[in-house]
């Protein structure tokens, strides 16, 4: 990587700390055990929580900086304000909501789409959520649509909570995720029980608005044995001029024989380094199925894990990558079939313009006991220039000789050919490139609930304009 | 009649290698013309060059449609102002289905709305008259159609797009019988406005045979090796172009 230098210096900082751990007052803008308790009074954590997220800042300060994939040195930890309170405490109904944050949430179109067909709206406004809502038909299904604070305190699900949350992504698992531990606020909590097919897909948007914020939602949803539900994540958020962090985790129990789908179509400002950590267990003849569309941050490092526990478990991950310029997005999927007979299909496309890099990274293991297992990956990439990069890195373990792998990488660049036809029949040849690469981006749309595929349309014509040198 | 397309002394390049060395062509309004000439004769070339691809570069000479230079013009350009080239080999195009691309296509070049009705109630009696199945319609355009069906489709593009220039490439070529029957039924169709123009590019007059032709031209190694009326036609279809390949 071309900016290895920089990262090999964070890095020579980072193990100045390390030798010098008890010495935690040098994050004096940054995170204490002080703030660390701070925010845990506030929110009226048991204490378990508190000591967790204690735990979680020391395995913080421990952990090396990462020191591969893009890099993150513009990323000034001391400027993020980790936790922003909200001038107002949950609403359960719009109107109450007050002015300034509604005008926002409306620019964003939540109303709308909340009278229409949505079971439920989780908006997040800054850190903490203020306007919360499952329609009724939804509740009585016995389906849980909280946030993870509230769900917390009540005593039916506090237990399933402590048992779950960050079991799947444990601090350890890398420093954003320890950050994470040490420093979460908001997000989702959603239980199905046994059984119960929600037909409606449950939303959630989270948007960032306070300068300097970082942002820490996690969302931790449990299906239980043959239930199904469709989870769809948005994220926006208006640029600013000092670098954001979103550092978000996504935990994901899938039950035997239940089915998740979980869409994300996310568009964070520019300036975002976008270092996010989702991950999916799936038992037995369950299924977990992601759809991806990644458009925003300045730096991305995204790549949803599916655990494959039980036997015939299934993982389909379906993605869309988009750097334009100033962006260096690395993402992609981790499998881990770790039981006979399973199978997961993993297929991505990416884009880069104007010297965007988009790099797209699989990391697929096979067990020795899965055999019987399958796993196709299929990568293609779309460079709009000369300037932009894109690059495939594939990785596969494959520690049974009794399983079916395929993998597949296609690079190339928008076709002249196709952009004078259509321009032979009028268009321009901005809005020539922009169909051609909604063609290429279609396999993610026609997954996508229709209301996001034209909001992700629209997004490829906006990040096409200006694209004609 | 006024001159719709007049080509004058045209030279064109692709990557730095000369294709057409100096070719004069003149298209009035309401005429039918017919290139002829073997393969490599720069036939495609003369009608990639006329309807604006960047790949092919005009180094001197100009274009002049309906009295307006547009030699520097873009293919978009070029197309609002009623230059339709049918393609030998049409793209296929991903994500977007034939119905769709015809409607924005018409209403970029309009600049106006086009109500969905109107143009679902046209699109379905030009299909008819292509004997085009209805369902190609909602199909992504060009993808997985026969060579058949591309051609059709092409054909059908120009009778929604009503261009006042149609440029056929090859448009008779890899067809049977009852294909190039249809698609002649097409042009008749075109034809029937007598303000259009056309010009059919071919190496050979299976498509001509029904239809009225005003002038030929034989384009032999980048030069207009003959110029006549419908009667070089008959000649070429008799005697083929080896006359002027010895000429060359």
């Amino acid at each position: 990587m071309k900016e290895k230098t920089q990262v090999e210096h964070l890095n020579e900082s980072l193990y100045d700390f390390r030798f010098d751990e008890d010495d935690a007052d040098r994050f004096e803008s940054g995170i204490t055990p002080q703030i660390i308790r701070e925010i845990a009074e506030e929110k009226g954590d048991p204490d378990w929580m508190r000591d967790f997220r204690l735990k979680s800042l020391e395995i913080y300060n421990k952990t090396p900086m990462v020191d591969w994939g893009p890099s993150i040195e513009g990323l000034d930890m001391s400027q993020i304000v980790t936790y922003i309170r909200p001038k107002t405490r949950m609403r359960t109904d719009w109107n109450e909501v007050p002015d300034d944050i509604k005008s926002t949430f409306e620019r964003l179109g939540i109303p709308q789409a909340e009278r229409e067909s949505l079971a439920g709206v989780g908006a997040q406004y800054d850190s903490e959520l203020v306007y919360h809502n499952v329609r009724r038909e939804v509740a009585e299904q016995g389906v849980v649509y909280t946030d993870l604070e509230s769900a917390m305190h009540d005593e039916r699900w506090a237990d399933i909570i402590r048992t779950h949350f960050m079991k799947l992504v444990p601090p350890t698992d890398h420093k954003f995720a320890a950050l994470h531990g040490a420093v979460w606020s908001g997000g989702s909590f959603v239980y199905v029980p046994k059984g119960v097919h929600l037909d409606i897909p449950l939303q959630s948007y989270f948007r960032l608005n306070a300068k300097g914020a970082g942002q820490f939602e996690h969302t931790l949803i449990i299906l239980e044995e043959g239930s199904y539900l469709h989870f769809i994540e948005g994220c926006s958020a208006p640029k600013y001029f000092v670098a954001s962090l979103h550092a978000g985790c996504v935990e994901l129990y899938v039950g035997k024989n239940a089915t998740l789908r979980y869409s994300t179509v996310e568009n964070w400002s520019k300036n975002m380094y976008n270092l996010n950590t989702k991950r999916a267990i799936v038992e037995e003849g369950g299924k977990v199925e992601w759809v991806s569309g990644s458009f925003g941050s300045h730096v991305s490092y995204l790549y949803p894990m599916s655990i494959l526990h039980g036997r015939g478990a299934r993982a389909e991950f379906t993605g869309i990558t988009f750097a334009g310029e100033g962006q260096n997005l690395d993402t992609g999927a981790k499998i881990v079939h770790a039981a006979p007979d399973t199978s997961s299909y993993v297929n991505t496309r990416s884009i880069s313009k104007s010297g965007g890099i988009s790099t797209f990274r699989s990391a697929v293991q096979i067990n020795e006991n899965a055999h019987g297992s399958k796993c196709s990956v299929s990568c293609e990439s779309l460079m709009l220039d000369s300037q932009s990069r894109s690059d495939t890195i594939p990785a596969m373990d494959i520690r049974t000789n009794r399983a079916d792998v395929g993998h597949e990488a296609k690079i190339g660049r928008i076709s002249d050919e196709a952009v004078f036809y259509l321009m032979a029949r009028g268009l321009s040849e901005e809005d020539a490139k922009a169909l051609i690469v909604r063609g290429f981006a279609d396999n993610v749309s026609k997954e996508l609930p229709l209301e996001y595929a034209v909001e992700m349309n629209n997004l490829i014509g906006i990040e096409m304009k200006g694209s004609i040198g | 009649m006024a001159h719709l397309l007049e080509i004058k002394d045209l030279h064109v390049s692709v990557e730095e290698k000369e294709l057409l060395h100096g070719v004069s062509l003149d298209v009035k309004a309401g005429e039918t013309h017919v290139l002829m000439g073997p393969n490599g004769a720069g036939k495609s070339t003369l009608g990639y060059s006329v309807m604006g691809s960047p790949r092919y570069a005009v180094t001197s000479g100009s274009i002049v449609f309906d009295g307006e230079d547009i030699t520097a013009l873009s293919a978009d350009k070029r197309a609002k102002k009623g230059i339709f080239l049918s393609f030998q080999a049409p793209v296929e195009i991903p994500g977007i289905t034939l119905s769709s691309f015809l409607r924005s296509a018409l209403e970029q070049q309009t600049g106006q709305r086009i109500k969905l009705w109107d143009f679902k109630k046209r699109l379905r009696e030009t299909m008819a008259l292509l004997q085009m199945d209805e369902s190609y319609a909602e199909r992504e355009l060009n993808v997985g159609f026969s060579g058949g069906e591309k051609k059709k489709a092409e054909i059908l593009q120009l009778l929604m797009l009503r261009p006042k220039l149609a440029i056929l490439d090859e448009t008779d070529s890899g067809l049977d019988v009852d294909a190039v029957r249809t698609v002649s039924q097409g042009i008749h169709e075109f034809q029937k406005n007598p303000e259009n123009s056309l010009l059919i590019i071919t190496h050979n007059t299976r498509l001509l045979a029904s239809l009225s032709v005003d002038k030929a031209h034989v384009l032999v190694g980048g030069r207009i090796a003959a110029q006549g009326g419908a009667e070089l036609v008959d000649e070429i279809n008799a005697a083929g172009f080896e006359k002027y390949l010895t000429v060359e």
